[in-house]
């Protein structure tokens, strides 16, 4: 395990909602820019993992850390895009952008000038290209639209890890596509480190370096019945290669063959995979188990 | 070849009333009703040529004139006038004050848990309160004076809309809570620079539909107590059964109303463009 690998780590963490376990035991960890995603079947607690990571919920048991801290509630380091609601109705896409440094919250901004500030929220308006919108509220402009500003509303804090929720969830399949392409070109010009959890298998595993398998259907030492309070564990782990930018790859076999894969280890409910072979083929990967789980 | 319309003119849910047709059916309830009054007024009066009760409209021109384009001998002034400003300083103060306690409060309450364990209970159980019941309480403490009756206007609405202001506030979606927490905000600066602006466009609907309230405790208040305002002069005329002063001042009353919740529809148009929009929706 090696140091640099540590950047964001999740250990040993449970996270139950009155007595009902949704993730068990997880243990992950996440090396400085990589760009990783979480896939899993419906209410497999995906976005409970990410609430966890970003603070917005404290998990039951067990630890994150975000570069060897301990993590509390949201704040800069942070950065988070979520399906909807990201935006602030009440604010135009360049209030909305410049947000953070008005309010003070990147250290420094507070001794920033109000031009110094324009001038940079109108930099990353260029980059996620809606500059000409700078005046326009956020109703006035299309969903994929409203998702760049959410985003370059976030990068403006130069947060340390950027998690995004179903970013493209509520997108038609065309403007979807091109802003995989977008957040992949954003991704490698900015050197972000990115956590990523969509519900779309195609998705993650074209955009991600390293895709994360959440999953409620396997067994272990506790038995396989249906009954036992289990929650989600990563049940696959892969290291993905960084295919060249533009979606032809997604016809690829390779690509194919994975999507196959994963879509029986993970989302097939009858499939059960006994926690000793989780496919756990990232270098970064690990897992604790304990004594009751990995009975065999 | 002219084709007919599969679709009714008039009857049924399919209808599709043109716009034409639309504006003379709004304006046929009104019609009607002022058809049932000339005809009802002119059968009383050559019964009795005196009559009091359903006045013609040229007796209430002439008393309109006389209250509001002759200057009253007594007090030198116009009397429509003076009862008009009367009423709505104490209109505007009471529901102003009243908007103003409850944007604060219902902000503070729908975000900040120990606020809500503390105050909003309490809320309920002021909200239950009939305000007309206290009425003799609030002449007795703060007099016969403004002070009275604007309490009871606030008193009267400033719960109805703390109780608005607290939901919508709960009704932001977390995200934006968490979202604002990533931008580096403080809790004051959510409250007060995120949340507040947000729930502004809120307070001026609840507003709108608290006006009639504050109307209703501002004529009650005048009725009882008091030397001057629309509903003191209402109460007042009602002794000599001077229908032909009450009518008048009952439709001043409905079109300064009108105005008023005309004004704050286009403030809210004018000020909260995306609030309109995300209502549209």
């Amino acid at each position: 395990m090696n140091q640099k690998a540590r950047f964001l780590q999740v250990i040993d963490v449970y996270k139950s909602y009155s007595g009902k376990v949704v993730l068990d035991n997880i243990d992950l960890q996440v090396k400085k820019g990589e760009f990783c995603t979480v896939v899993g079947p419906s209410g497999c607690g995906k976005s409970t993992l990410l609430r966890l990571i970003v603070g917005a919920e404290k998990p039951t048991e067990g630890e994150v850390l975000l570069d060897q801290v301990s993590v509390g509630p949201p704040d800069i380091q942070r950065g988070i895009v979520f399906q909807r609601y990201s935006l602030f109705p009440h604010l135009t896409v360049l209030a909305n952008t410049s947000l953070g440094l008005r309010l003070g919250g990147r250290p420094g901004s507070e001794r920033m000038s109000s031009q110094e500030i324009k001038d940079e929220s109108m930099d990353i308006l260029e980059k996620i290209r809606l500059a000409e919108h700078a005046d326009k509220y956020p109703h006035q402009l299309s969903g994929g639209m409203q998702q760049r500003v959410a985003i370059g509303q976030s990068m403006i804090m130069k947060p340390k890890i950027l998690l995004m929720d179903e970013p493209f969830g509520a997108l038609d399949p065309d403007t979807r596509e091109d802003m995989q392409l977008f957040l992949i070109e954003l991704w490698e010009q900015e050197k972000m480190t990115i956590f990523f959890v969509t519900h779309d298998l195609e998705e993650a595993a074209f955009l991600g370096t390293r895709m994360l398998v959440l999953s409620q259907y396997y067994s272990d030492g506790r038995g396989n019945g249906k009954g036992i309070n289990r929650g989600a564990k990563i049940i696959s782990d892969h290291p993905l290669p960084r295919m060249a930018s533009n979606t032809s790859g997604k016809q690829s076999r390779e690509f194919t063959r994975l999507i196959t894969q994963i879509r029986k280890e993970g989302f097939d409910p009858d499939y059960l995979q006994h926690a000793h072979e989780f496919n756990l083929l990232h270098p970064d990967s690990f897992q604790t188990l304990t004594e009751d789980e990995s009975r065999i | 070849m002219n084709k007919k319309s599969k679709y009714p003119k008039l009857l049924g849910i399919h209808a599709r009333p043109g716009p034409v047709l639309s504006i003379l059916l709004a304006a046929l309830p009104f019609v009607i009703l002022l058809g049932i009054y000339l005809v009802s007024a002119e059968i009383r009066h050559r019964d009795n040529p005196a009559d009091k009760l359903l006045p013609k409209i040229s007796k209430m021109t002439s008393a309109v004139k006389h209250m509001a384009f002759e200057k009253n001998r007594r007090s030198e002034s116009y009397l429509m006038l003076d009862d008009t400003l009367a009423s709505m300083k104490r209109l505007l103060i009471g529901s102003g004050l009243a908007a103003v306690a409850a944007l604060l409060i219902g902000l503070n309450i729908g975000l900040f848990p120990g606020v809500n364990v503390t105050l909003n209970p309490f809320l309920t159980f002021v909200s239950m309160i009939p305000p007309l019941s206290i009425l003799p309480i609030l002449f007795i403490s703060f007099g016969v004076d403004e002070l009275a009756k604007i309490v009871l206007i606030f008193i009267g609405i400033f719960p109805i809309i703390t109780r608005d202001i607290r939901l919508a506030v709960g009704k932001i979606p977390r995200e934006q809570i968490t979202k604002a927490a990533t931008l580096g905000a403080s809790q004051m600066q959510l409250a007060y620079r995120i949340i507040l602006p947000q729930i502004m466009p809120r307070l001026i609907e609840a507003l709108r539909l608290s006006l009639g309230a504050a109307w209703l405790f501002l004529i009650a208040g005048e009725a009882i107590a008091s030397d001057g305002g629309l509903g003191y002069r209402i109460f007042l005329v009602r002794r000599y059964l001077a229908m032909d002063v009450i009518l008048p001042y009952v439709l001043w009353i409905t079109f300064i109303g009108f105005t008023m919740d005309f004004l704050l529809r286009q403030a809210l148009r004018f000020f909260y463009p995306w609030y309109v929009a995300g209502e549209d929706k």
